[in-house]
């Protein structure tokens, strides 16, 4: 008798957290954050249009379905079973309660009260010191985005960690790291310049190890807060 | 500190990231004053591809030394100028990656992936020129035909618009240019039956703003010099970069060749505006004049050069002019003011015309064309220029031109049909000799040289040249000390002494200069760069 490929493997939360990011970087731009965006699937609950086990959902990934849009994919059973494995921790932390905030309410608090566009740009307005969340309502689930207004310091992207250089003339200068090598360092500090050091002329430098990025806990209200992330889930990119 | 106190600090700094590095159009227009920078596609609005910084000289050129590369991820020729804005030099990876280095070191900030459509179909390669920017946004046109403005610091798309469709053979490879608020493209295709266009878009939105066909419609004056519906599949396409004179508020744009190429048999008369010089209003995109330099064209005489505008005296008088050397052999000296023709020669062997009439229309040969036996013609099909940039040095006086000469093809001519996102030309021309292909040792001279001829601009008359074996896509850098930098297929990089053309330093790229050289400056020091093979080069010297 065949082992179901999905029940050979059991998948701890370093794997989850691989699945999360295959989905976000293969899957998402069709299935939404919450996979639920393709008309009869609902990737988080189970709900499939052709297929009824793991298995076979494992081989729709890797295969694709021709003749649609779902184009195969180079990855192995393990890999296509951590997306799953993320999938279903998905649904079981459950979808927010449902957005009943004002979008444009949250985008007025975004520019104004939050401060946010003081470090976050969204569709060219806005500074470029921290993520750009112009689509982060479709790369983002709701859940995800209220835990990064609340607890910052939760989940940082590589890509977004703040990177701190000291000169050897004393100088401090903080921003976004965007290429490094053995030799020098490339920065977007704070205030959005480009820029780009030999590491003979630092005397200091590496990531910090906190998120620069305050807690909203207690700046805004719930209904607040509610404004906001119905805002940037409306955020879905060019 | 506090996070209160951080967000403040931030909140400043978002203010002053603000004002930081705009490169507002009145940095643009007076571009010649920060020769640190290389702002628009040709150096300045004028195209005179001519840098005033002086710390590279005749005397120590020789110690230029290699500062870094950058190798492209793509095999095809890196066309592409460079823009360097305060210290970031921005360039395009074949075909449509958007690359941001620190011109200092050639160290990465940022790279703009973009995967054109599979429909794209440029006939002569996946290749682009280069960006235009505005303010804190480049500019890049693709070649499945869209325009994408992108964000400078993050490398982010701001706006991404179809210009035209890529399945009809429509694209975009030159770099575009910023008018105001407007940013100006043209489409190429030429070689599948387009209907060329110039048009322009608004830098915030990407809007269309306005569109001036390079054929005229039906109705439009113009259109008669199409016989039927042939106006309808004429190409004239556009794929170098125009110029733009602000006191005249005129633009300037090079238009390619009619369509089908090499068989003129269905589309009688001059075919306007291919093969032409047209001068636009930048603000409404209407015709101000036009000047053809090849009437009904055959040959494929792209006449897709750099207008190079320059302010000289001409017969004891002030004037504004136009310096053109073109693809059909003939160089061109016009009023920009007016379109007028003032003089012309050639400055290569041409057989397909006995010379220029008194308003500038060639006298044509009977019989040099195309045929179903095939018919030699000079130049051949790549022309005695092409898109290469020229270079006017304001210092010499000399008119620099990247030349191929004693260089001919056999034009054969069939019968063609359009149908949509095919070519349309009416067969290909073909070498006078088998070409030798790779093995050097068997170049024939038949196949013609390549050069760097400087001319007299006002009479057209040679001053020097200098004769390479092999020929050249390479455009032309001048300096304020009086050097020229170029070069050519066989993968050197040199400097000539741009009075004498005297060879003064040479280096081996490693592959053929395939672009225009630019000069820039970061703290005080001056480099030059160009793109060789698959590869950015960028020198300086040794300190």
């Amino acid at each position: 008798m065949a082992i179901p490929l999905a029940a050979q493997h059991s998948y701890g939360p370093a794997d989850i957290e691989d699945g999360g990011k295959l989905f976000r970087a293969n899957c998402v731009s069709c299935h939404g954050p919450e996979g639920a965006l393709v008309e009869g699937v609902d990737l988080g609950h189970g709900k499939f249009r052709r297929a009824s086990t793991e298995d076979e959902v494992i081989r729709i990934i890797q295969d694709g379905i021709p003749g649609t849009a779902m184009p195969p994919h180079n990855f192995t059973d393990f890999q296509a079973g951590t997306i799953l494995a993320y999938l279903r921790s998905v649904a079981s932390i459950g979808r927010t309660a449902a957005l009943n905030g004002d979008a444009a309410r949250g985008k007025a608090i975004f520019e104004g009260k939050g401060g946010c566009a003081g470090c976050h740009r969204v569709y060219g307005v806005g500074s470029r010191v921290g993520p750009d969340l112009s689509d982060i309502g479709a790369l983002r689930r709701v859940a995800e985005i209220e835990v990064s207004i609340l607890d910052p310091n939760a989940e940082v992207l590589p890509q977004n960690r703040y990177y701190r250089v000291t000169t050897k003339s004393g100088e401090t200068i903080t921003g976004r790291l965007l290429n490094e090598d053995s030799f020098s360092v490339q920065l977007l500090d704070t205030k959005e310049r480009l820029l780009s050091f030999q590491r003979t002329d630092l005397r200091a430098a590496g990531f910090l190890s906190e998120s620069q990025m305050p807690s909203y806990r207690d700046k805004l209200s719930k209904a607040e807060r509610d404004d906001l992330v119905t805002y940037l889930v409306s955020l879905k990119g060019f | 500190m506090t996070q209160r106190a951080l967000s403040i600090l931030w909140l400043a700094g978002f203010v002053a990231g603000a004002l930081w590095g705009q490169v507002s159009f009145d940095r643009i227009l007076a571009a010649g004053n920060e020769p640190q920078n290389w702002l628009t596609y040709s150096g300045t609005t004028m195209s005179q591809r001519y840098t005033t910084l002086t710390q590279i000289t005749p005397e120590n050129v020789k110690n230029l030394e290699l500062q870094w590369m950058f190798q492209a991820r793509s095999l095809e020729k890196y066309e592409a100028t460079p823009l360097v804005v305060d210290g970031i030099l921005y360039t395009v990876q074949a075909p449509n990656n958007v690359v941001a280095l620190d011109a200092v070191t050639g160290r990465v900030f940022w790279t703009y992936p973009y995967v054109p459509a599979r429909a794209a179909r440029p006939c002569c390669g996946q290749v682009n020129r280069g960006l235009a920017i505005l303010g804190d946004t480049l500019f890049m046109g693709t070649i499945d035909a869209h325009l994408i403005a992108l964000d400078a610091k993050s490398g982010k798309p701001i706006w991404n618009v179809e210009v035209a469709k890529a399945a009809a053979g429509y694209a975009l490879t030159h770099a575009p240019l910023v008018v105001k608020d407007k940013v100006i493209v043209g489409t190429a295709g030429g070689e599948y039956g387009i209907r060329g266009f110039i048009a322009a878009y608004d830098v915030k939105t990407g809007k269309e703003a306005w569109r001036f066909y390079t054929i005229p419609g039906k109705g439009e004056r113009g259109n008669d010099t199409w016989k039927g519906d042939s106006w309808q599949h004429g190409g004239a396409s556009v794929w170098v970069t125009g110029s733009y004179d602000p006191a005249l508020n005129l633009t300037y744009w090079g238009i390619g060749n009619p369509g089908p190429d090499w068989n003129g048999d269905e589309r009688d008369g001059d075919n306007l505006y291919s093969d032409c010089v047209v001068a636009l209003d930048p603000d409404t995109g209407k015709l101000k004049w036009y000047f053809q330099f090849t009437p009904h064209d055959t040959l494929d005489y792209d006449s897709v050069q750099v207008p190079v505008l320059a302010d000289m005296q001409w017969q004891g008088q002030p004037r504004k002019v136009m310096l053109w050397a073109n693809r059909n052999g003939f160089y061109y000296v016009l009023d920009r003011t007016t379109g007028q023709f003032l003089t012309g020669k050639p400055f290569s062997t041409v057989t397909w015309a006995k010379g220029l009439d008194e308003a500038g229309r060639p006298m044509k040969v009977n019989g040099k064309e195309p045929t179903v036996e095939g018919q030699q013609v000079y130049p051949g099909v790549q022309g005695a220029t092409n898109w290469y940039s020229p270079s006017y040095s304001p210092r010499t006086g000399l008119f620099y031109i990247p030349v191929w000469d004693k260089y001919s093809s056999i034009f054969v001519k069939v019968p063609t049909d359009y149908t949509e996102g095919r070519r349309y030309v009416g067969t290909s021309p073909r070498s006078v000799v088998g070409l030798a292909g790779a093995a050097v040792n068997q170049r024939k001279e038949d196949e013609g040289y390549g050069a760097v001829r400087a001319i007299d601009p006002k009479t057209g008359e040679q001053k020097w040249e200098f004769k390479m074996l092999d020929v050249t896509d390479a455009g032309i850098l001048t300096t304020a000390t009086d050097l020229l930098f170029s070069g050519g297929r066989e993968g050197y990089f040199y400097a000539l002494d741009g009075r004498s053309g005297e060879l003064l330093w040479k280096a081996n790229v490693g592959g053929g200069v395939s672009s225009g050289p630019i000069s820039f400056a970061v703290n005080g020091r001056q480099y030059i760069s160009v793109t060789a093979g698959s590869s950015l080069l960028v020198y300086a010297l040794k300190q």
